[in-house]
């Protein structure tokens, strides 16, 4: 079994739409999160507040450095994401339809690396 | 001395036709691509060191995967002293018969599958299942695309890091697989052949080294998957294409359709493509699946090849095809193919007003198809414009020299 990330491609417009509108969607992810955990699949999973809660800290080469928003300035950046087990990439892909069908975004699949 | 030369070509011809098939094998008894190509290049050396003196055994395919696959072991046992996961998976799948569940699985469509993986890039698909199912070096494939050998050899290793990283299964996908896998292998098999049939650059215009191992391809794929349509489909239409190969060009330059010379077709290619086409007929009026663009693209094929003089093909069953064809694939390039036909049927002044609304400037067969409509025309001076655009947007050296002399035989409108 190698275990999958399941990443979500967001962006601002996504989290500008009311509650209403994002009931069902909210529903449908719920739903396959169900599934997952059912099937035995299910690792880790949830979404992410919007970029602007995002802080980026430095530690590297013995500075520490705290500053505000994201690591890199982007238009589309992660919205959420699962840590799948499949046992291929074509398990993988078959999840990652039915979670961008769910979630109603692309969806990328990386996998983890080897232990 | 010419015996021992002889006795060379004839081991590189079988490890060439066996190689996809000791590899597939080695890679699911091994479940690694590289362990899989080191251990078929092993029982090459084995087999060059033993049958000039032993004689080729009656089985060379299977005294090679033997050999690949004791090399393979002997291996993974120095290997596997500090690497437990492999001994277990030679464990596993030490000396085991492979059971075929359902329909016999070849081990190469598994790869086939592989290597047509949608997670792959086109490119690197398209030269991994040359690589491995056609045996072909990378030195070939590197020669064939055009690009610097170093090139090719990082795309390869790049593609098989990804398999192994992302873990991408050697399967042949269920039948209910959403992506169309089926359809990825075919989509490589037909960019190799059409990368053969009309070179986009270098100075040969067909390279027949691609497309007869895409029709190798072909065979195999057919061979495993005698019911797919589509697979039949796309074997035919390549069939029915290499027949014309050596009358579409003379004396460097492109041959139309209308203007070659068929006796020059290759009679047996023909018959083996219409045979291939009339199967695909008889399992759609069966009630099997409508016919997908391969098929069709057959069917058109079959059609212009059936008749010995251009005059006697019949323009009314090629459009309905190419309507067929572009309800399964509405493609602006498929519609220009239909004007073409049009053009037969309903005259030049039709065609040109379906081209004119196709938006392919720059693509060369688009500037041919117009320049021939209005030089047909008699639109002389547009034509020539035409034909400049044309052979601006080509690279191919017997395109330019066709359509360079179609534009020296237009009257000069200033004369």
């Amino acid at each position: 079994m190698t275990q999958y990330l399941l990443a979500v491609h967001s962006g601002a417009a996504d989290y500008d739409r009311s509650l209403d509108e994002m009931q069902p969607v909210f529903e449908a992810v719920d739903r396959f999160n169900q599934k997952l955990v059912a099937d035995g699949i299910w690792v880790f999973g949830g979404g992410l507040e919007r970029i602007e809660a995002a802080t980026t800290v430095d530690g590297t080469n013995g500075q520490t450095l705290v500053t505000d928003g994201p690591y890199l300035e982007t238009k589309e950046y992660l919205g959420g994401f699962w840590v799948i087990e499949a046992p291929d990439l074509d398990a993988a892909h078959k999840i990652a339809l039915e979670a961008s069908e769910a979630c109603g975004n692309k969806v990328e699949v990386r996998p983890f690396q080897a232990e | 001395m010419t015996q021992s030369s002889d006795l060379r070509a004839e081991i590189d011809r079988i490890y060439r036709e066996e190689y996809g098939r000791v590899v597939a094998s080695l890679a699911r008894r091994f479940g690694d691509l590289d362990i899989a190509e080191d251990a078929a290049a092993e029982a090459l050396l084995t087999a060059l060191e033993r049958w000039p003196t032993d004689g080729i055994p009656p089985n060379p395919g299977g005294w090679l995967t033997t050999t690949a696959g004791n090399r393979a072991i002997d291996r993974l046992r120095r290997e596997s002293l500090r690497d437990t996961k492999h001994q277990a998976a030679m464990m596993i799948t030490h000396d085991t018969p492979h059971e075929p569940t359902g329909p016999v699985e070849d081990d190469r469509l598994r790869l086939v599958f592989t290597c047509c993986h949608p997670a792959l890039a086109p490119e690197a698909r398209v030269a991994l299942t040359l690589r491995l199912l056609g045996g072909l070096t990378v030195e070939e494939i590197a020669r064939a695309f055009l690009v610097a050998e170093t090139t090719m050899a990082q795309r390869i290793t790049r593609a098989k890091a990804k398999i192994k990283a992302a873990h991408i299964p050697y399967r042949v996908p269920e039948r209910d697989d959403v992506t169309d896998r089926l359809g990825a292998v075919l989509a490589v098999i037909y960019l190799v052949f059409n990368e053969g049939y009309l070179s986009s650059a270098g100075d040969d215009p067909v390279r027949t080294e691609l497309t007869a191992e895409a029709i190798r391809l072909g065979r195999i794929l057919r061979q495993l998957l005698p019911e797919e349509g589509e697979v039949a489909g796309l074997l035919a239409l390549m069939l029915l294409s290499e027949a014309r190969r050596t009358a579409r060009f003379a004396g460097g330059e492109l041959v139309t359709l209308d203007e070659q010379d068929r006796s020059g077709w290759d009679r047996s290619l023909i018959a083996e493509g219409h045979a291939l086409v009339r199967e695909c007929l008889a399992r759609v009026a069966s009630g099997s699946a409508a016919p997908g663009a391969y098929q069709i693209m057959a069917a058109i094929n079959a059609v212009h090849t059936d008749t010995h003089d251009h005059r006697d093909t019949d323009w009314s069953q090629i459009v309905a095809l190419y309507d067929q064809l572009y309800a399964v694939s509405p493609t602006p390039i498929i519609a220009l193919n239909r004007a073409v036909a049009v053009a037969e049927l309903d005259g030049p002044d039709v065609a040109l007003a379906i081209v004119d609304s196709l938006d392919l400037g720059g693509y060369h067969a688009w500037h041919a198809a117009r320049a021939d409509l209005l030089r047909r025309l008699g639109r002389s001076a547009e034509a020539r414009a035409e034909y400049d655009a044309a052979i601006a947007a080509t690279q191919n050296a017997a395109e330019t020299a066709y359509l360079s002399r179609r534009r020296a035989h237009l009257v000069d409108p200033s004369i």
